[in-house]
Parts: structure tokens; C-alpha cells; sequence
């Protein structure tokens, strides 16, 4: 199985802000294994998603030259559940980005079923804080090669960049 | 923009207690960051993104906590911090006591130097620079 927890970006402004969505399918085993007969998404892989999407916004922001590591959640607050069938989309934005990390505000939320629900259905609200291991405090030596930034997520972004260029 | 002591405190407070999940009352002006509050590396780093939010300030890297020292030979032979080294230390950092540090100035009592109070002291200079 492939960790990845985003299926595209939709949005994606550089330095400031990216959104991504993630089609929930009956499909997925990791659905029937906490409350069987009961299918939801754990609330800790709409927290991976949203880092999924924002470690990728980070890391672009240079290029992809440090290592971005999710040092801290510093809160996630969850208003409702997800079901399959539901399209969650992860929002992200840049509070504060430096040389030595970032800090970013997610909101999650889902797609309405009809359109008659205008407004999308608020999930969570997530404040995630990423470290450029590189330059950490304590001064720790990691790997020269980027082991965070592997292939199948750099795709995620080359493909909303082509996707844009058809549309164009 | 200047601003009372006070009420530098209380929101450093208010950030300690966010960043550390600690009650009010243990965020006291001599709680040493580690050693009282518990903080680990890494919330340092969510230390100086909380304070330069509730601030509207930018702290450089090394200004509020020099980087690097702990792993530089020259600063540190045998477990203890060497005199060039305090003397830059204490040069960098003006906003901390050092009058305990100096009388036994191995590395693992560096932490003691980051209290609550030294980020007030911090604050306090940069707003009033």
C-alpha cells in the first residue's frame, strides 16, 4: 500500500496556500477496522492528509532542498465524522515559513452530497508545525539525501501543474 | 511599540501554556523552559513561531537561542562551556542571567539559561529597540 492520503491538488499557490482532495471509497480496508459496520475515516489519516498537503506547500516553498519533518501538531479540533462515499478537501496555509520550519493553519472540510447544500461541511480545524530537520536547534545531523520528499509526492505536484496547463 | 512588563508576561504566558500544555500558575518569570516546563527541542522552534505571532516581531535564527553551540569543539571541551564561549554567550544573549551558569558552567546547565523571564527580557528589548 502506498502512504499517501491526497489524491490531487486543486489549489496551489506558492509560499502561501494549497489545497488537495481525497475521494473516501468503501473500498479502503482501513475504513472497516475501527467501529465495524461502521465505516469512517480515523481522525489521525485526516491529520496525516493535511500534512500530506502541507508538507508538500513547505517543501516547495525551497525547492525541495530540506528535509520537512511534522514536528508538532499544536491542535486539531474535529466537528464530524467522514464517511465513505465523501470528498474531503484539505486546505492549507502558511503562517509563518523561515529557515527553519513553518507553521501552518489547515481546515478540513467535505464536498456537499447535493446541490442543494451550497456550503461544504466543516471537519476540522488542524495547526500543524513543521521542522526543516536540517537546521535544528540541537544541532542533530541527518542524511544527505531527502528521504521525506520521495517520488509519489513530488508527482502529486508535477501532476496538478500539467493538469493546469491542459486547462489552459 | 512599548509595552509594560506586565502585560509582556502575561502573553508570553499565554504562549508557554499554548506551545506546552502547561497550567498558568507553574509559568512563573524564574520557570526555566526545560527543566520546569518541560520543553523538548523541538517546542522551541513553536516557542519563537507563537511569540513572534502574538508580538507581530521576527526573531532571527540564533538571537533568542544561539544554535550550534553545544556541537562546536570550540566551545565546549570536556562538558564544559569555555570562557570564549561564555564571553559570546553572554555577548548573544543579554536577556539571560548568568550569574548561576558562570559558577559551574557545564553544557547541561546551559538550559537553565532560558527561563521564562530571559523571553521577557527578549520581548521586552526587541519592542522597545
Amino acid at each position: 500500500m502506498r502512504w499517501i492520503w491526497i489524491d490531487k491538488f486543486v489549489e496551489f499557490t506558492s509560499k502561501h496556500s494549497a489545497t488537495a482532495v481525497k475521494n473516501v471509497t468503501l473500498a479502503e480496508e482501513h475504513l472497516h477496522d475501527l467501529y465495524p459496520a461502521f465505516p469512517i475515516v480515523p481522525n489521525s489519516l485526516i491529520i496525516e492528509g493535511m500534512a500530506q498537503t502541507a508538507g508538500i506547500l513547505v517543501g516547495e516553498a525551497r525547492n525541495f532542498t530540506e528535509k520537512v519533518i511534522l514536528a508538532k501538531i499544536g491542535r486539531a479540533t474535529f466537528h464530524r465524522l467522514v464517511r465513505p462515499g465523501e470528498t474531503i478537501v484539505f486546505t492549507a496555509q502558511v503562517e509563518q515559513l523561515n529557515e527553519s520550519g513553518a507553521s501552518i493553519r489547515g481546515t478540513v472540510t467535505v464536498k456537499p452530497d447535493t446541490p442543494a447544500a451550497l456550503a461544504p461541511d466543516h471537519v476540522a480545524d488542524i495547526e500543524l508545525m513543521f521542522s526543516h530537520i536540517d537546521q535544528n536547534l540541537a544541532g542533530l545531523e541527518f542524511p544527505d539525501h531527502n528521504f521525506v520528499f520521495t517520488e509519489q509526492f513530488t508527482e502529486l505536484l508535477k501532476s496538478f501543474r500539467v493538469d493546469a496547463n491542459v486547462r489552459l | 511599540m512599548a509595552m509594560a512588563r506586565e502585560e509582556i508576561f502575561k502573553k508570553v504566558q499565554a504562549v508557554l501554556v499554548d506551545a506546552l500544555g502547561v497550567e498558568e500558575d507553574e509559568v512563573t518569570e524564574d520557570a526555566v523552559i526545560k527543566d520546569d516546563l518541560g520543553a523538548e527541542s523541538i517546542d522551541f522552534l513553536d516557542i519563537m513561531f507563537r511569540l513572534e505571532r502574538a508580538f507581530g516581531i521576527k526573531i532571527p535564527k540564533g538571537e533568542l537561542i544561539p544554535d550550534n553551540v553545544a556541537n562546536d569543539p570550540n566551545f565546549v571541551k570536556d562538558g564544559v562551556v569555555t570562557p570564549a564561549a561564555l564571553a559570546m554567550l553572554k555577548q548573544k544573549m543579554p536577556h539571560s542571567d548568568f550569574s548561576e551558569f558562570e559558577k559551574d558552567p557545564k553544557l547541561d546547565n546551559m538550559s537553565k539559561l532560558f527561563t521564562v523571564k530571559a523571553i521577557v527580557n527578549y520581548i521586552q528589548g526587541k519592542l522597545n529597540s
